[in-house]
């Protein structure tokens, strides 16, 4: 019998417009849906899809029109797509779902449309003024335009740009490259008016005029003025000066392309208004995305807003449907080489807002961060653009800059700050200098690959070169890089991360869910967020293990297929597959009868290696998983939950009992805290230290809670890190007694456990949160501290040890035995 | 021809989890069980620096490996890009609810191994 099923009738889908934001959108849709739609695009250009950006490089003779090329032909054919390059559609019958398109000898296309994707893109706006249609006169849009350039500068000499904006500088620049004479007419009084201010504005005008270029500021067209030939010969302005041009190019601006939207009868304002499924209002049918668009009253005319609206399209195309597109920031970055300029936000200021402003004329570094509410909402930087992904990054974020606002004009790496959200330096990096130290990955292998693939986003470089893909230590450099590489607008991502790719929503929306709506297990949070995922994925499903059981104790029930194999077999999995395991010693201290146990467990069990940790305990390294069970119950000490993100260790000094100079016993106060928090889990792992005396032999400054013994009582310090890069604990409060420093310490851990983000160090939680919220909720509200130390008290009450309470710790004992083959 | 044998109940191994097959000689095989009750045996070793794979995170039908985080499907024993390597893979049949391996596959040197 014939098993083959008849293939099901694919939906068509027809694209108009060949462009990045349009086939980034197909892209997305054949990763998700590969087999739903029999795709069909026109392209009035006679090329394959194409880097639009890099068109600036391919003027100025860095790259060549092949080494821009993001999908060959060959990509079309091998995704089974119908391209028609170089066919111009011209109709399109919404009732009867027909696209009509003509190639140059006017012979028709039709193709018949289930779902229609407009990817028209913009068109430049051409000044209408006479002589605008002379032979010489061109725009500069896309592949033909920038060869008519290369080609005007091997026969003429000297070219007029009109317009003194983004666009128009990259022109100019790369025209003089190319030996021509250049003068760049600008109505404006300063360049680029809408990515910089005055100042920047101005020493930008210098630097290119250093470089050779001529500027008319102010100057107003009049005419084109045509040769004999007919070809442009000069432009005549306003006040009856006039200026030789054999070329000229307009640059300034663009404009939505909707000419055939319009024909459609689809709604344009601005652009094809289209809803947050990038839907147009018109037609749910009709789809569009890109620079045609109008989102929220925003056609946008950067790459990496387009690309985000292109996977939300690609996820209701794919009828997935759970995807919106809620707008961008933006940020600008010119690619003139040897010119560092970049804007993102309001960076004009205004009322309400602040400004700080670093003017260096004579070494031409130029910077002007804009703070409203203590929040940084714009920057223009000029001649050091090094600290712009990090700036772009805390706009987007939001966060408070209140407690940083003193160092923040001096860049990430004078903050003390950067740890694993990033260093700096990108831009003076060599080729061969290494980025990521986890996976061996070095600057040139990524910028190579950001080139050569047309990578635009973190995680298409982590996919692609596992840079920044292990610890994530180097993940703000690869930002830079990306920002930096090819001069790109590549920096634009939403506003708040997904999680990881199972999802659309970032950590704070899955908390905020699992809080408001008592979700208790992860498949009620995977039903109820709509994960696109069956069973999420290594990343994720911790992260909601540890929100369902931090945010409902008792209540919510722990999983442990989704932790990580050291908290799943209570000890930590070593290079080679065997497991380290370290005994509980309170606040460091041991007695002659655990280190005999001890010394006895390592003779029964053949253990290899016993080494004292950096936290003052007595590491077992190489033990069998079989044996585990053994010799947790041959030690008989409590687990030290040294693979866990949880409580490790406090390391304490001899303190006052000892020590000559000790004020506070603190020996004692660190087996108290111990004792208060151990079996306290966290987003991350959590190292507390307490030092007798201000000498702080127990080194409390790099610890997430440090606790100082001084003559009057004690010193708390919170947030440090002696890990990734090592953080200073900043100083938090003065205390009396011991029984305060239990109080403040849960309660700061306990608005930790609450809000922190899987994986976020107490470092970079105070750093997102800013240290004067953390002292509203702990220092000013008293009765807040009280409930937060009485609600991590409930967690922890009766939490059994994993070591010795199996059943209740849901430890599977199966996992230690193997199965036998029966012979 | 096939020398298949019992080795356990698929209830034996955790849902989205594992169980690790002694072999009479050579690395263990590492035995899966995802969502969907089905049952996967690869050896118990990635083929990146050689973690038990068995000890991994199991989600859809792939495990991630728990000592560098690569990703290993279940159903080819190959690496998802854009890591590249592949593991062998070993026979299961599901009888009811009995899993079975294949003696002779598990008693013959895997590849990738030393004999």
């Amino acid at each position: 019998m014939d098993m083959r099923v008849e293939p099901k009738v694919k939906m068509k889908l027809v694209m108009i417009g060949n462009g990045m934001a349009g086939v980034r959108t197909l892209e997305e849709l054949l990763k998700i849906a590969p087999d739903l739609y029999d795709i069909t695009v026109f392209g009035a250009e006679p090329h394959p899809n194409y880097n639009r950006i890099l068109l600036s490089p391919v003027l100025a003779g860095e790259q060549t029109i092949d080494e821009i090329v993001l999908n060959s032909w060959d990509w079309y054919t091998d995704h089974g797509i119908t391209l028609h390059a170089g066919k111009k559609v011209v109709a399109v019958d919404r009732a009867r779902r027909l696209v009509r398109a003509l190639d140059a000898d006017n012979k028709v296309t039709e193709v018949p449309y289930d779902r229609l994707l407009m990817a028209t893109g913009s068109k430049p706006f051409i000044l209408p003024v006479p002589g605008k249609d002379l032979e010489g006169v061109i725009a500069y849009r896309d592949i033909a335009d920038t060869n008519a350039m290369i080609d005007a500068a091997t026969k003429y000499k000297n070219a007029v740009v009109i317009g003194g904006g983004l666009l128009g500088l990259e022109a100019a620049n790369g025209l003089m490259r190319r030996g021509m004479n250049v003068s760049v007419v600008h109505v404006m009084p300063t360049l680029m008016e809408r990515q910089l201010d005055n100042v920047a504005g101005k020493m930008l005008q210098k630097s290119l005029e250093d470089r050779g270029l001529k500027f008319l500021i102010g100057a107003q067209t009049q005419e084109l003025v045509a040769s004999d030939d007919g070809r442009v010969k000069s432009i005549k302005f306003k006040d009856g000066t006039s200026a030789a041009a054999d070329l000229v190019v307009m640059a300034v601006g663009i404009r939505p392309n909707t000419e055939l939207a319009e024909a459609m009868r689809l709604h344009c304002n601005k652009g094809i208004v289209v809803t947050d499924t990038l839907q147009t209002v018109t037609d749910a049918r009709i789809y569009s995305v890109g620079e045609c668009a109008a989102h929220r009253g925003i056609a946008y005319g950067l790459v990496a807003p387009l690309f985000e609206q292109a996977k939300v399209a690609a996820n209701h195309l794919a009828q997935y449907g759970i995807g919106r597109y809620v707008g961008s920031l933006t940020s600008t970055k010119l690619k003139v080489t040897g010119i560092d300029l970049f804007s993102a936000g309001d960076f004009l200021g205004g009322d309400g807002t602040e400004e700080l402003v670093l003017s260096d004329p004579y070494a031409g570094v130029y910077k002007k961060l804009v703070i409203k509410d203590d929040k940084l909402v714009g920057a223009c930087l000029y001649g050091d653009t090094v600290d712009g992904s990090w700036y772009f990054k805390l706009l987007r974020n939001g966060r408070s800059i209140a407690d940083i606002r003193d160092k923040l004009m001096f860049g990430e790496s004078n903050i003390g700050d950067a740890g694993v959200e990033g260093h700096n330096k990108a831009a003076s990096m060599a080729d061969s200098d290494e980025v990521c130290g986890c996976n061996g990955v070095t600057k040139g292998t990524i910028c190579k690959a950001i080139k050569e693939k047309g990578l635009f986003t973190l995680d298409e470089v982590r996919k692609h070169t596992k840079a920044s893909a292990s610890c994530g230590s180097c993940t703000g450099l690869v930002e830079q890089l990306l920002m930096f590489t090819a001069g790109g607008d590549y920096s634009a991502t939403p506003k708040m991360k997904a999680m990881c790719a199972c999802t659309e929503h970032g950590h704070q929306a899955v908390r905020d869910a699992i809080v408001a709506n008592k979700l208790l297990s992860i498949a009620q949070v995977f039903n109820f967020m709509e994960w696109k995922t069956p069973n999420g994925c290594a990343s994720c499903r911790p992260a909601i293990n540890y929100y369902l059981i931090s945010s409902w104790p008792k209540e919510a029930k722990d999983d442990p297929q989704s932790r990580f194999i050291n908290e799943r077999s209570h000890a930590n999995i070593q290079k080679d597959g065997t497991y380290s395991v370290i005994p509980r010693m309170w606040g460091g201290e041991t007695t002659a009868s655990e280190l005999r146990r001890i010394a006895d467990a390592v003779d029964k069990y053949k253990i290899p290696t016993v080494k004292v940790t950096g936290g003052q305990r007595i590491d077992l390294l190489g033990v069998k998983k079989e044996d585990l069970v053994s010799v947790w119950k041959d030690i008989g000490m409590p687990s030290g939950h040294a693979y866990a993100k949880a409580l490790r260790t406090v390391k304490t000094c001899v303190g006052s009992e000892w020590c000559r100079m000790g004020t506070q016993d603190s020996t004692q106060m660190g087996k108290d805290l111990e004792r208060a928090m151990w079996r306290m889990y966290a987003p991350h792992k959590v190292k507390f230290a307490v030092s007798g005396c201000p000498r702080n032999c127990a080194e409390a400054g790099i610890k997430d809670v440090g606790i100082i013994g001084v003559d009057s009582g004690w010193e708390m310090h919170i947030g440090g890190n002696g890990g990734i890069k090592t953080e200073v604990a900043q100083f938090f409060t003065k205390l009396k007694t011991a029984q305060e420093v239990l109080e403040y310490t849960g309660a700061f851990m306990q608005l930790y456990r609450e809000e922190g983000w899987y994986l976020e160090r107490t470092v970079h939680y105070l750093n997102r949160v800013g240290m004067d919220y953390v002292k509203k909720k702990i220092l000013e509200d008293a009765e807040n501290r009280q409930a937060l130390w009485a609600k991590l008290q409930f967690s922890l009450d009766g939490e059994p040890d994993p070591w010795f309470e199996h059943s209740r710790a849901e430890v599977d004992l199966r996992q230690f035995d193997k199965l036998a083959v029966p012979a | 021809m096939s020398n298949w044998k019992e080795i356990c109940q698929v209830t034996d191994i955790p849902v989205l989890g594992s169980r690790c097959v002694k072999r009479p000689q050579g690395t263990d095989v590492a035995v899966f069980r995802n969502a969907q009750d089905e049952v996967f045996a690869l050896l118990d070793r990635c083929p990146h620096k050689g973690g038990p794979l068995s000890q991994g995170i199991v989600f859809g039908s792939s495990v991630a490996c728990p000592l560098h985080n690569w990703t290993i499907g279940l159903d080819s024993g190959c690496a998802h890009a854009p890591d590249t390597g592949c593991v062998q893979r070993f026979s299961v049949m599901v009888e009811g609810d009995a899993v079975h391996l294949d003696l002779d596959e598990l008693a013959s040197v895997a590849v990738g191994e030393v004999a």
